[in-house]
């Protein structure tokens, strides 16, 4: 690899490390309280979670009926 | 000293001060957070369609943004847009070349894409005025694999590929608007945020990238695995995201902490993980693996609560409908399930 290649690239490098290392962040202690929240909000209206009734579940066969 | 050793030394001292960042923000753990909280009951899931028709290996399934359907794609060489409900297919799409690794159904619903060993990513119109469906648009310049790809609007797409970079296309004029590189291995997997206004990468380097969209910057690079990330997915809140690895774990890391917060793993799986998808809340996640199943996890707990058990092969692809009311699986064994 050429000198100007290699620091060319290290340049890159440095300038990627820049940027990652100056994002803000927040406490983990936050972020999980966040993912607790969204989990409880939305969690009951999370048909996989809870569960389908069959009446309300289009992907279940229902028996076929028929009209009298 | 030279600019070489220069910028040797400022590489490892930034490198330091993510390192100490990160730790700094760490005031607890996930694991911690959630003592408190009980585990989800034991979810079981039942088979309520399969879907039958591809005659070779399933790679990839996409929802479509609508309730019911799906497309998947098999090296049959066909890409299949199915109603999931009557398990009829609504298209059986021939494709030019049958080494296709990924799939994507446009938010719109009036576009698919795949590609794979072609190298490119082909668009297809689903609502051409005729009705015949035909190619739109190739978007050739990677020089490696397809190995996913995924809409942002009916203009606009993202690629990702074995030459380890990722590429934001212009479907109108087929060109590329932006090339996203930085990953040092093949990218194997992506997701698009929420908000559309980001998007992460999994590659062959073991790490999670999240990128800006409009600016093309990397803003995280998320390490801890040990082997491939091969899967890769938002948590629904668009804070965290979520891995499936060849080191047979899964990891959540949240963007805003810049950590990782927790691993799914377990002495007994041993596999490495193909696919993922997190439940419309995020409280379970469902990741497939090369022992033919499926996992369920607590996402918050970190603790197993369901199998879905019932492909005779690899499951390679997994994806909850947008109304999180079913979970599709597909699977080598060349069929699809839906399951709730």
């Amino acid at each position: 690899m050429s000198g100007n290649n290699s620091i060319a690239h290290a340049r890159k490098l440095v300038e990627q490390l820049r940027i990652e290392a100056g994002i803000e962040r927040i406490k983990v202690s936050k972020a999980a309280a966040d993912l607790m929240q969204y989990c409880e909000l939305h969690g009951r209206s999370d048909p996989l979670l809870v569960g389908v009734p069959t009446s309300e579940n289009p992907f279940k066969d229902k028996k076929p009926c028929s009209i009298l | 000293m030279g600019e070489m050793e220069q910028l040797r030394k400022e590489a490892e001292s930034l490198k330091d001060q993510i390192i100490v960042a990160r730790k700094g923000f760490a005031d607890t753990t996930l694991q911690e957070a959630v003592a408190g909280t009980a585990v989800v009951s034991r979810v079981q899931l039942k088979t309520r369609k399969t879907l039958r028709g591809h005659l070779a290996k399933i790679y990839a399934m996409h929802w479509g943004a609508g309730l019911t359907q799906c497309v998947s794609a098999s090296q049959d060489g066909k890409l299949i847009v199915w109603d999931t409900l009557s398990t009829n297919k609504v298209n059986a799409i021939p494709l030019k070349s049958s080494w296709v690794m990924t799939c994507a159904y446009a938010p719109s619903g009036n576009l698919v894409a795949c590609g794979g060993l072609d190298n490119m990513c082909s668009i297809y119109n689903l609502k051409g005025k005729d009705g015949n469906v035909k190619v739109m648009r190739e978007l050739a310049s990677h020089t490696g694999y397809l190995s996913c790809c995924r809409f942002v609007s009916d203009s606009e797409i993202i690629t990702s590929s074995g030459d380890c970079t990722c590429i934001l296309w212009d479907i109108e004029t087929g060109t590329e608007k932006t090339i996203f590189a930085g990953h040092l291995g093949d990218c194997m997997s992506l997701g698009v945020a929420p908000d559309f206004k980001s998007f992460i990468s999994g590659a062959c380097d073991y790490t999670a990238k999240h990128w800006d969209i409009r600016d093309g910057n990397c803003t995280h690079t998320l390490s801890g695995h040990e082997s491939d990330v091969n899967a890769i997915g938002f948590f629904p809140n668009g804070n965290g995201i979520l891995t499936g690895s060849d080191d047979a774990t899964c990891k959540l890391y949240d963007l805003r902490s810049d950590q990782e917060l927790i691993t799914y793993q377990d002495a007994t799986i041993m596999c490495g993980v193909t696919s993922l998808a997190p439940s419309l809340s995020g409280r379970l996640l469902l990741a497939g693996y090369d022992d033919f199943n499926v996992n369920i996890w607590d996402a918050l707990k970190a603790e197993r609560v369901g199998v879905l058990a019932g492909h005779d092969n690899r499951v390679s692809c997994i994806g909850v409908s947008s109304d999180g009311m079913a979970c599709c699986t597909g699977s080598w064994d060349s069929f699809l399930k839906i399951w709730n």
